[in-house]
């Protein structure tokens, strides 16, 4: 059985389809790039799968089960903006996270904030945009999840932080699980894929291995991006 | 010795291509353990599997065994090891000749100039 598997999921806000009867099955054990440009239907997905908003139409399911209590226990979601309380300290959202899932390592959490250079007795209000990141991908991360689902995990931080984060994720996931990443910084992130899914006009336009991907057209999966979506190639007839 | 992933090839030949000059410049010396599929993602910041891909590349060739008690071991085999190495002297050679054309040098120049930068 796929760990997630979508079917002609449509979603519009309006007069805006966000998608448009997507397609999607991920597997266990991989690491798939979601990119696509803005208003692709990227972080409308995402929110789908964690139960954030429901689909007008299709089904969402993640280990058999559409987004409920029990995807939640297996999901560790990384969201586009932050949701937290500034007045807290990080050691407060490493308390909540310790109550609220069962999954989530404590001791991995204080090995992070080390590695990641956090002092657990910092403020949130006092931290910069790019440690606010680090904050969040230290507690997603600690989780021994299913299915680590990133909303844009680099967008706030500089290039020298980016590589040390990918770093951390791939060192850091749980082997069994997958982890779906969404991006626009597509050359960062693109040695660390397996997969690639592209999104456009809230339809999965392609979905491929990505060294496969890279082997068939001579390009790098930036290039591949660049291409589709200056040219519009993929446009229907 | 790190790994750069240069280009728009792919990554696990680009891996491959690097960890075999590890192997026949004695980087990792023959007959040795060689390092888990985790470790070597990590070091090169790539995803477990596509590393994985690249040592099966490796196996293919020969240049490491896989052996149920000990794991992942370099050849010992000198003659494997010798036949990649000239493979890629050769190939070494054949892009500098090919560089050297385009600045207009003929085979003999080449020649010549590498004895006079032996003889500096």
């Amino acid at each position: 059985m796929n760990l997630v598997e979508c079917h002609g999921l449509s979603k519009t806000y309006g007069s805006i389809r966000a998608l448009d009867n997507a397609e999607l099955a991920l597997e266990s054990g991989r690491i798939i790039g979601l990119a696509g440009p803005n208003g692709s239907g990227k972080t409308t997905l995402i929110k789908i799968l964690n139960g954030l908003i429901c689909p007008d139409s299709g089904s969402a399911a993640i280990d058999g089960h559409e987004p409920d209590k029990y995807t939640r226990s297996i999901v560790s979601y990384l969201p586009d903006r932050d949701y937290f309380a500034d007045w807290m300290k990080i050691r407060d959202m490493m308390d909540i996270f310790s109550d609220f899932y069962a999954d989530f390592d404590r001791a991995k959490a204080e090995e992070l904030c080390k590695t990641l250079e956090l002092n657990p007795d910092m403020r949130i209000k006092t931290l910069s945009k790019g440690t606010r990141e680090k904050m969040q991908l230290m507690l997603v991360m600690s989780r021994k999840a299913r299915l680590y689902v990133l909303d844009e995990p680099l967008a706030g931080v500089d290039p020298a932080a980016r590589e040390f984060i990918l770093r951390t994720i791939l060192t850091n996931y749980n082997e069994n699980g997958s982890v779906f990443i969404s991006t626009h910084l597509i050359s960062d992130v693109e040695q660390v894929l397996d997969e690639v899914v592209f999104l456009k006009e809230g339809r999965v336009v392609l979905h491929r291995n990505a060294d496969d991907l890279r082997e068939e057209t001579g390009r790098s999966i930036d290039e591949c991006f660049r291409d589709m979506f200056r040219y519009d190639a993929w446009k229907e007839n | 010795m790190d790994f750069h992933i240069r280009d728009a090839r792919p990554i696990w030949q680009q891996l491959s291509e690097q960890l075999k000059l590890r192997i026949v410049t004695g980087y990792y010396a023959p007959g040795s353990r060689f390092p888990a599929v985790r470790e070597l993602a990590a070091e090169a910041g790539v995803n477990p599997n596509t590393m994985q891909r690249s040592l099966t590349q490796l196996e293919s060739e020969g240049l490491l065994i896989t052996n149920r008690t000990v794991g992942r071991t370099v050849t010992t085999d000198e003659a494997t090891l010798n036949a990649i190495r000239s493979a890629l002297a050769r190939k070494e050679t054949g892009e500098y000749l090919e560089a050297m054309g385009r600045l207009g040098y003929s085979r003999k120049e080449c020649a010549e100039m590498i004895t006079e930068g032996e003889e500096q």
